[in-house]
């Protein structure tokens, strides 16, 4: 259990990079690219709280649903953001 | 204390270390499309480590919680780098130009 509080930790601190772009992203998809780096992290994060809480098998779900929420999210953005003119997006 | 901690805890260590390398080229990479890499392969490969290494300490990949955390890698395996492509597409459709050292 002390692993995976340390390897919590360190994910935390790796937390610096993602967010990093998100607020100093020249672009706006710079700054959807550190969202979606944030939630790929967070998936990790809740698993190892399951982990650390002694209740794997109720986080576990949520570790599956936070991971389709930032899919699709990160989907409709990306079909949001996409302003080409010819051959408009489907 | 036996195989399973010892695999489980090095599958781990590894999907940090992934992510890790992931967030330090998210930080210094020079334009978009390289932060686009940056995000797609290691974060992926840091999540389905991890979640590996936490499947095989739960009690390996035979329990439903176990089947569960591999639905998990699965998933995210698949998902991440078709949302990172979607986005690199996106921008390269809206005129978004690449990196180059002379320009």
């Amino acid at each position: 259990m002390n692993g995976a509080l340390l390897a919590a930790v360190v994910l935390m601190l790796t937390l610096v990079g993602p967010v990093y772009r998100m607020v100093r992203g020249p672009t706006v998809f710079d700054r959807m690219v550190g969202v979606g780096a944030v939630g790929t992290t967070t998936v990790i994060l809740v698993c190892l709280l399951g982990r650390v809480a002694e209740r794997m098998d109720m986080f576990v779900d949520i570790a599956i649903a936070y991971a389709m929420l930032n899919f699709s999210g990160s989907l409709v953005v990306a079909k949001y953001l996409d302003t080409s003119r010819e051959d408009p997006p489907r | 204390m036996n195989l399973a901690y010892w695999i489980g805890n090095a599958l781990l260590a590894g999907g940090v270390a992934f992510t890790l390398i992931g967030s330090l080229g998210l930080l210094r990479l020079p334009d978009f499309y390289t932060r686009a890499h940056a995000a797609g392969k290691p974060d992926t490969m840091g999540v389905v480590l991890s979640v590996l290494g936490l499947a095989v300490l739960e009690g390996g990949v035979l329990t439903v919680t176990g089947l569960k955390l591999l639905l998990t890698a699965a998933f995210v395996a698949v998902a991440n780098p078709v949302s990172v492509h979607v986005l690199s597409r996106a921008a390269m459709r809206t005129g978004l130009r690449p990196w180059s050292r002379r320009a």
